[in-house]
């Protein structure tokens, strides 16, 4: 066995590729089972799924992200190139298994046909075989046809999966396999091209073999232009490709597609022409789902009942995790020590780990939805359905889906633009996805709506729940308008043309809908979780230091006074009293007091005091934090997430030094506004930053929101008081 | 001759020339898309000014700016 599965002094690494939708990844699943771990490709911070083969001792299995040819256009894509043909600082795989569609499989062979040029040795798995109507696809017949083995193969109920496994054992058992030859003559023409090509090839590439070189060569002329977005290409290379492809009387795409093409027919008419599968209930299903009316009201339908879901589902999870950590945070207050080593648990610790575990019912759930949408085929329609809207505004439909997982949390809805192909559309998308409501602002919303706003109905209708539906809509509004200045302005250029494929529709696979919403949920864990952590803790350390008032001897005094002369219920009230002037001093007194009230002048002017301003310095870790730095502001040290009803209260007579209220319906509407618009999520810069490797973008969408948010609140404050409101 | 934005829903041909930027050629181009292939124009969304084509198969949807640039022959 470890002939076959050992390569030198590593472990044969075989790889899984195949075009977008082709029950790729329930195939990778089959083979690996519960081995998998998620590691990242190295230079690029992308989820990177490998496992080892069942039964296959120390094999590596690595599930590439699907591509419908080598010449990448999206990052997503050129990630599977390099994986696939060993470039940057990939291994190159021993053995690429290629899954195909039965139903599609001319197209499906173009990608095995490049794959088979590199020179790396291919096997077939044919999937979606009982969706031919009629002929089965034959795959003794592909074999002989094609020149390499194939399979049929059902990664949903698993048949097939032993006779892959074993032949992938069988052809790693074969050591010296006879270099295989290119796989379709190239003209003498071509060769010219190539010649003048592949010297510039860089080193690490390995051309050594002589199939494998004229493949990265045409690699090189077909993929490089001006356009392409690929990084790591040496300056000569790009020059010499250049060079090749502007000669006149050349068109080297079309005369290597039409070869690559003409070999493939000829296979195809070989093996018998596949009869297609049958797409009437999809095309009946589309008449009506993409009907430029019906569509629309199914799909506004869909969403309405999507995030009533949402929200009432999510309810009774929020409320247990909520319940946990709060019990969590009491049995340590119960079981330690008085001193800062128990704050630092209860306070830091324990409310940080919470903070970011709270969010994960809503994000599952959205996932969940988006995942179904996906796997039935559906999402595809809606990228259709959305394209028009979409263009106005200077995005394209497949800006979707990022901006709708924007309603769970920004940091996978950013990572979710690597599908999209040039930069210039997926930085935008970036760039005004935080402004999508997250599940971090609905906490505040609903602290500040709760306590500041009466709770009457209108046309029948709740007041507070068509505030807060209204927060939803400002949100998307705004983000649609930010988007269509900012493609006129930051972000010009001519729309690249949209291609999209409708694959039929299908039952969705539960086990494949639940790993991709685990996936992308555990993306917000690990990208927020510790950044989340971090802040809150630091959050404490500013509200918990210096730890004594300046006046303490002034509390000491009064505490003795109280139990001297007092006694029994008396006493207690009174101390309480004075431990919580003691605590507003303390925080009066703090760094963040202190940075609360450094900042007091620059928010005045939209209504707001220090002590908002210190819940919106803690709003930095994560939106919600607002809600407990409030709590802390006024000095309740209990939980506020249990019982936000004194919370509310202490909002609703908070007055200034003058007497007046600080929160009127009015500072309330300013507070909601600038929450809906500033930048405060430090996960979300850090995860700009990584995706463009830049400063200056992540730097770029701060100022922006926080200026619009700032300039949003002034008018609405100013504006307000201008009309006379209060 | 005919533009493939000029066809209407159900009808099919043969195409001729892709007149596209080359990347987009060449990915249509890869998607099977070549001089000769059969095609056939499923459905019209008027209001999004998209098409939905059939082709080896795959069904593809592309803007009617985008087909203008695709010549079919009809059958």
């Amino acid at each position: 066995m470890s002939s076959a599965t050992e390569r030198g002094d590593r472990p044969a690494l075989v790889a899984i590729a195949g075009n977008p939708n082709v029950g790729k990844t329930s195939v990778f699943n089959r083979l690996t089972g519960s081995s998998q771990k998620v590691t990242n490709y190295p230079g690029v911070t992308v989820e990177r799924f490998e496992g080892s083969l069942l039964g296959g001792g120390s094999v590596r299995v690595l599930d590439v992200p699907g591509t419908y040819s080598l010449s990448a256009r999206s990052p997503e894509e050129e990630i599977a190139i390099r994986a696939i043909a060993g470039l940057a600082e990939e291994d190159c795989p021993d053995l690429v298994v290629v899954v195909v569609d039965a139903t599609q499989l001319s197209r499906n062979l173009y990608l095995a046909l490049q794959i088979r040029e590199l020179g790396v040795p291919v096997v077939l798995a044919i999937t979606m075989g009982d969706l031919c109507t009629g002929r089965r696809p034959d795959a003794a017949a592909l074999t002989s046809a094609f020149g390499v083995p194939a399979l049929e193969v059902s990664g949903l109920d698993g048949s097939g999966v032993d006779e892959l496994q074993a032949e992938i054992l069988r052809a790693l058992e074969d050591r010296a396999p006879a270099a295989p030859a290119f796989p379709w003559e190239i003209s003498p023409e071509l060769n010219i091209d190539i010649d003048a090509v592949a010297p510039h090839l860089p080193a690490h590439w390995d051309a050594s073999t002589e199939p494998r070189r004229s493949a990265l060569a045409l690699w090189s002329l077909l993929s490089l232009d001006d356009e392409d977005e690929l990084v790591d290409i040496p300056a000569d290379l790009r020059a010499a490709a250049a060079a090749r492809i502007a000669a006149p009387e050349r068109d080297i795409e079309r005369e290597t597609i039409l070869a690559r093409y003409a070999c493939i027919d000829a296979v195809m008419g070989q093996f018998g022409r596949t009869a297609a599968s049958s797409r009437k209930g999809t095309e009946r299903a589309d008449s009506v789902l993409l009907h430029p009316l019906f569509g629309f009201l199914l799909f506004l339908g869909m969403m309405t009942i999507v995030f009533q879901a949402l929200f009432t589902w999510s309810g009774p999870a929020i409320d247990l995790v909520e319940s946990v950590f709060g019990s969590l945070a009491r049995a340590a207050q119960d079981a330690l020590p008085a001193g800062i080593l128990r704050d630092f648990l209860t306070e830091g610790l324990i409310t940080g780990v919470g903070s970011v575990v709270v969010f994960l019912p809503q994000i599952l759930l959205l996932f969940l939805f988006i995942g179904l949408m996906e796997d039935t085929g559906y999402m595809a329609r809606v990228a259709f359905l959305m394209d028009r809207v979409m263009r106005a505004v200077g995005l394209n439909g497949r800006a979707f889906v990022p901006m709708m997982s924007g309603f769970a949390c920004a940091i996978p809805a950013i990572l979710a633009t690597r599908t999209m192909e040039r930069r210039r559309d997926r930085y935008l998308t970036m760039m005004v996805i935080p402004l999508m409501t997250c599940s971090a602002r609905l906490p505040v919303y609903t602290l500040i709506i709760g306590a500041l706003f009466p709770v009457g109905h209108w046309l029948g209708m709740p007041l507070q729940g068509l505030l807060m539906a209204a927060m939803y809509l400002f949100s998307v509004l705004v983000a649609l308008l930010a988007s269509a200045v900012l493609s006129r302005t930051l972000f010009t250029g001519p729309s690249v043309p949209l291609l999209l494929e409708l694959p039929p529709y299908r039952r969705p696979h539960i086990a494949t809908v639940l790993r991709m919403m685990w996936q992308r949920s555990s993306l917000f864990l690990k990208e927020a979780g510790g950044v989340i952590l971090v802040c809150t803790i630091g959050l404490w350390l500013l509200l918990s230091f210096p730890s004594s008032a300046p006046n303490a001897p002034h509390h000491a005094a009064a505490r003795a006074e109280a139990e001297s002369t007092l006694s029994g219920e008396a006493l207690t009230s009174s101390l309480a009293t004075i431990n919580s002037t003691e605590r507003r001093d303390q925080l009066h007194h703090s760094y963040a007091g202190r940075l609360g009230r450094a900042f007091e002048p620059m928010i005045e002017p939209l209504g707001f005091d220090w002590k908002i301003g210190v819940g919106l310095i803690g709003a930095f870790a994560a939106r919600e934090v607002f809600v407990s730095t409030m709590g802390l502001v006024y000095g309740l040290s209990e939980d506020v997430d249990q019982d936000p009803s004194t919370l509310r209260d202490k909002l609703r007579t908070a007055r200034r030094a003058n007497g007046d209220l600080v929160y009127t319906p009015l500072v309330g509407l300013s507070l909601l506004v600038f929450i809906a618009l500033a930048c405060q999520c430090m996960s979300t810069l850090a995860a700009v930053r990584r995706e463009t490797a830049t400063y200056s973008w992540p730097i770029f969408m701060f100022v922006y929101m926080t200026a619009l948010a700032w300039g949003m609140s002034f008018l609405v404050y100013q504006g307000g008081r201008a009309l006379g409101f209060e | 001759m005919s533009r493939l934005s000029q066809l209407r829903a159900g009808s099919t041909g043969h195409l001729h020339a892709l007149n596209c930027p080359r990347s987009f050629r060449r990915r249509l181009m890869e998607l099977g898309m070549l001089p000769g292939t059969p095609i056939r124009l499923v459905r019209r969304v008027a209001v999004g000014d998209l098409v939905e084509i059939e082709c080896r198969g795959c069904h593809l949807t592309l803007r009617l700016s985008d087909a203008e640039q695709v010549l079919v022959e009809l059958v």
